[in-house]
Formats: structure tokens, sequence, C-alpha cells
């Protein structure tokens, strides 16, 4: 066993994920614009998804309020984008999901379990209702018209929100705030005792996570053009994000990027392939996945891990 | 003015037994089984869906079809829950984690059969007609359909009541509710009763969607708006209570109907409303420990 191995395991990681930033960030100069478009959608549902399990994840509290958070952005969007810059109307879109965010939270945060999961539903489809009715009677419209921007600067922003994500991720998990989050979701109780501020910890990462799923929807308005309830709070952009997580597994912080992205890709090639099949497909894999893949794709990688480990061992 | 109050009523109490009776089903599956069916909503879109079709092209009577497809998805969710949720219950190491992830694999149940429907029947909305004559109740004008749907309800909804009350079998799901363990001991087949209660749920739904589907238009993605609600009417009840179902779908029904007089389109939003301040202020509901 050689220990040099170890040691320069981060280096080496370091240099990886510097050269697929770079990669990244050069590809639209030689990218065939499809490709861009379809690695800004794959960048939205990894950008909802590891903010979600920001939450989520180490708390085990199973919200489904993105699709309001992720809305209210798109909304934002689409009533400041015509007066203000861009990245301004993207930094709104996030506060005032921020601001839902606290506010949801300091009501229901007391809330465990199934109350927890029912409210949040019930929220999104509050908010989406509300606006239907609103539009129809108050401002007699039934949708919004959202300023167009090209798909190069959508996919720079899309990219710049997930940056600061992923480093924000990283920064919790390492911090003592990650551990008082941790601790959480393992016992409320003992956190407390412990002298954790359990709410002000949940709220504040509550409102962190639909930051970003605000911002993203601000930004992926642009590219609809046209907007409407039904479209901004969809349902299914709050069971998504919980799907790709445990899909990716949420025992590591690649797992939520590795399951949305395979997850986003796998969407698109079934849309354009069987796009009267897609979400019957959908439902199949959920079922699939809730079955046989608890841990997602990280469990899997680390139980053959383990495995040859210990054939390894066996054999010495 | 009478009339106007009597219409509010009447139709509350309609909404009402429509929503108790969706209700008393889901709370059976998570009171007993702790699973949270989001496709319970999907269940009666189908039931609704099957007696369309039954009576457009066969000519079978709504009520007839009642009795079809009420037994018909009962056998369905019985084997779902003996394949797919005893698998999950088995692989779960709590019941925390059971909760979750029979969540979500409901929630794949939701997709297939809403999709299945819209493969088969379209995205269109669907509607007959059915024992539309005028029926003059003290002064108040109702369809008789809507009259008939009301009886349906309340009847179906007191009988299921009764049958936990008094029945072997309804006294082996309330023990496996209170204590799956010493219910297991005392010679009760749990596995058995958890399927049987999905199962009875799915029943509950399959009764509900020919009554629905007598007085409003049928559609795919109708599903969701039931499961919502009666998922609000178990949280006003309290979760498990079956009695609490049945009161709070008539307060949920009644509430929905004054609304529904000034604005059809806030119902939705005063549920949602009720529910928030509910959780605020009694998160246990009304008849919860």
């Amino acid at each position: 066993m050689d220990i040099s191995k170890f040691t320069s395991k981060k280096p080496f990681l370091l240099g990886l994920l510097g050269l697929i930033l770079v990669l990244l960030a050069t590809s639209p100069l030689y990218v065939p614009p499809y490709n861009v478009i379809l690695l800004a959608s794959i960048f939205m549902y990894v950008i909802i998804t590891v903010s979600w399990t920001i939450f989520s994840g180490p708390t085990r509290y199973i919200s489904l309020a993105s699709a309001a958070f992720f809305g209210v952005g798109v909304y934002t969007s689409a009533i400041l984008g015509f007066d203000l810059p861009l990245p301004v109307v993207v930094a709104i879109g996030g506060l005032v999901s921020s601001c839902l965010a606290l506010l949801i939270g300091f009501l229901t945060l007391r809330l465990r379990g199934m109350y927890f999961i029912i409210f949040t539903f019930g929220i999104s489809e509050l908010i989406k209702h509300f606006i239907l009715w609103w539009e129809a009677n108050i401002t007699g419209t039934v949708g919004r018209w959202v300023v167009v921007v090209d798909y190069t600067t959508v996919y720079y922003v899309m990219l710049v929100i997930l940056v600061i994500l992923m480093l924000t991720a990283y920064f919790i998990r390492r911090s003592r705030f990650g551990l008082a989050l941790q601790s959480i979701g393992q016992s409320e109780e003992a956190a407390t005792h412990r002298g954790v501020n359990v709410t002000m910890v949940k709220v504040i990462t509550f409102a962190i996570s639909a930051f970003f799923m605000g911002a993203v929807g601000a930004i992926m308005a642009t590219r609809w053009t046209y907007i409407d309830p039904r479209i901004a709070f969809n349902p299914l952009l709050s069971f998504m994000p919980v799907l790709m997580a445990i899909f990716g597994g949420m025992g590591q912080l690649y797992g939520p990027v590795l399951g949305a992205a395979v997850f986003a890709y796998l969407e698109e090639f079934l849309i354009t392939e069987f796009p009267y099949y897609y979400m019957l497909l959908f439902g199949f894999i959920l079922v699939v996945v809730i079955l046989f893949l608890p841990n997602g794709l990280v469990g899997l990688v680390q139980k053959r891990r383990k495995k040859g480990a210990a054939k390894q061992q066996a054999s010495t | 003015m009478f009339t106007a109050i009597l219409d509010i009523v009447i139709g509350g109490l309609i909404m009402g037994g429509i929503y108790a009776l969706v209700a008393v089903g889901l709370s059976l599956q998570y009171g007993v089984g702790r699973v949270l069916n989001v496709a319970h909503g999907e269940f009666i879109m189908i039931a609704a869906f099957a007696t369309f079709s039954l009576y457009t092209v066969f000519g079978i009577s709504p009520l007839i079809s009642l009795v079809i497809c009420g037994p018909a998805l009962f056998i369905i969710a019985f084997i779902i829950h003996r394949t797919l949720f005893r698998y999950l219950r088995k692989t779960s190491e709590s019941i925390d984690v059971f909760e979750g992830n029979s969540l979500l694999a409901s929630f794949g149940l939701l997709f297939i059969i809403q999709n299945v429907a819209l493969l088969i029947w379209s995205a269109d909305i669907k509607k007959y007609a059915y024992l539309t004559s005028p029926v003059n109740l003290f002064g108040a004008i109702f369809a008789a359909n809507r009259l008939v749907v009301l009886g349906f309800a309340v009847f179906l909804s007191l009988g299921f009541y009764v049958f936990l009350a008094r029945s072997r079998l309804g006294k082996a799901i309330r023990a496996a509710a209170e204590e799956p363990e010493m219910a297991g001991l005392s010679g009760v087949n749990i596995n058995r009763v958890l399927a049987i209660c999905f199962g009875l749920g799915a029943l509950m739904a399959g009764f509900a969607g020919p009554l629905i589907s007598m007085m409003y238009e049928v559609q795919p993605t109708m599903g969701l708006n039931y499961t919502i609600i009666a998922m609000i009417v178990v949280v006003l009840g309290g979760l498990g209570s079956i009695t609490g179902s049945l009161i709070g779908g008539f307060i949920l029904g009644l509430v929905g109907s004054i609304v529904t007089y000034f604005d059809p389109g806030l119902s939705l939003v005063a549920y949602y409303v009720i529910f928030i301040l509910l959780l605020l202020v009694k998160p246990t509901g009304i008849l919860g420990k």
C-alpha cells in the first residue's frame, strides 16, 4: 500500500476539475449550438438537483417546493426582464425565492415527515392556482412574454450559477454549519441539546437552496420566450430533483451532479426518440430506481469498490 | 335568499360526500399501510374514464360501472401492494425510509397510469349526459344525477365506516394500524392486511370515479387535484383517523361550495389557505391525537 497514491490525489482532482471548467467555459466557441443548448438544460437540472440536495440531503426533509422557487424566479424574469439588466434580474429572482423560502421555512420547518412533504407540494400548487386566478380575473391575461436572450449568454449565466453553487455546496459540507445540518438529519432532539439552533440552521439552508432555484428559473425563462403559470410552476420540477438526487446518490457531492446530468441527457433522448411514451418511461424508471437503486449510482460504485477491496484482501 | 343558501348547502354536501369518499381511501392507505399514495387520484381518473367508455360505447349505466370499477381496482391495487410496496417494505431499513420510498414509487405509478390514460383516451375533455333531468328540492333546482351522487357517496362512506368498525377484517385492520407487531403476534396476517388496506383504498377510488364522471368532465390530468384535496382532508381530519376524514371531507366540501358560489376559480386556493392555517394552529387535525 503506497501512501503517495492518496496524497497525490488532491492536486490531480483539482486539475481535473479545472480542466472540466475550462472545457465547459470555452465550449460555445467550437461546439455546435444544439449541444450548447443541451448543455444549458443539463446545467439547469444539475443546479436544481444540487441545490435541492444542499437542504434535503443532510436534513432528510423531502421538500417538494422546488417548482415554487423555480417558478418565482421565472415570474421575476417575466416582470422585470424588460427593464433591468440580465444579471440583476437573475440575482433578484434568486433573492425573491430566498424570501419565499424564509417565509415557508419559519411557517413549516417545525413540521416533520409527511406534513412537510405535503405542505411544500401544496405551496407550489397554491401559488400556481393563485397566479392563474390573478391573471384571469385581475390582469385579464393568460401568460406573459419574456425578454429573449441569445443562447450563449444563457449558457454562461447558467455556468456561473453552477460554479457558485458547487463552491457553496462544497463549503457548506465542509463547515461546522454542514455538520449541524447532518446532526439535524440524524436526530433533531440530539442536535438541539448539543446547542445547534435547529430552526435557524434549517431556515437559512432552505433559503440558500431556494436562491439557486430562483436564479436558474429567472435565466431559464428567457429561453422559453413565453410563459404561463402551468409552465413556470410545473409540478414535475418538484419531483425531478428528488428523483435525480436519489438516482445519483446523496452521500457524495458528485452524486446529484452525476444523477442530474445522466437523467437530463436521458430525458432529452427519450423526448426526441419517444415523444408519446416519454412520461410513461419516466414513471417506470422512477419505480425501478426506487426499487433497485435506493443508494443511487454512488452507492453502486461504493459497493463495487468495497467488494473489490474485500476480494483483494481475500486473495492476499 | 333561501334557495341560494339551500343551493350552497346541498352543493357542499355533494362535494363533501365525494371528498369524504376519496379521502377515506387515502386515509386507510396511509394510516395503516404508511403509503402516501399520490397516485390515488389516478385510480379515480381511470375509473371515471372506464365509466365513460362503458356508458358511451356499450351503454352500461354508470351505476353498474360503480360495481365493476371498484372491485377491479381493488384487485389491481392488491397486486401492486403485494409486489411493489411489499418489496419496498422489506428492503427499507426503517418505517420513515419506507414512507419516503413508497411516496416516490407512487409518484412513478402516477406518471405511468396518467400516461397510459393519455395514450388510450387522448388529452381531450370527455363528458356524457346521464340522469340530467332537473329535480326541484324545496325551491332549489338540481340535476338528478347530483342527488344520486350525494346519496351514493354518503351511503358508501358510511358503509365503509361500519365495515371497519364492526367486521372481523375491520378489527384486524385497526389492530394493524395501532400496533402492527402485536397484531402480527395475535395471528393477524400483516402482509395480507396491508395489501387489503391498499386495495380498499383503491376500491374507494373505484367508487368515486364513476360518481365524479356523472357530474363533471373527465380528463387524464384530473387525478392530481383529487389527490391533493384528499391529502388536505386527511390532514384536516387527523392522519389515520377514518372518522376524521369523513367529517373533514364534508367540512371542506361546504367551504368549497361557499367559495365557489362567489368565485369558482378560488376554491382550490381556499383549500390551501385552510390547510396552511390548520398546519399552523393544529397540525394534528380535528380528531388527531
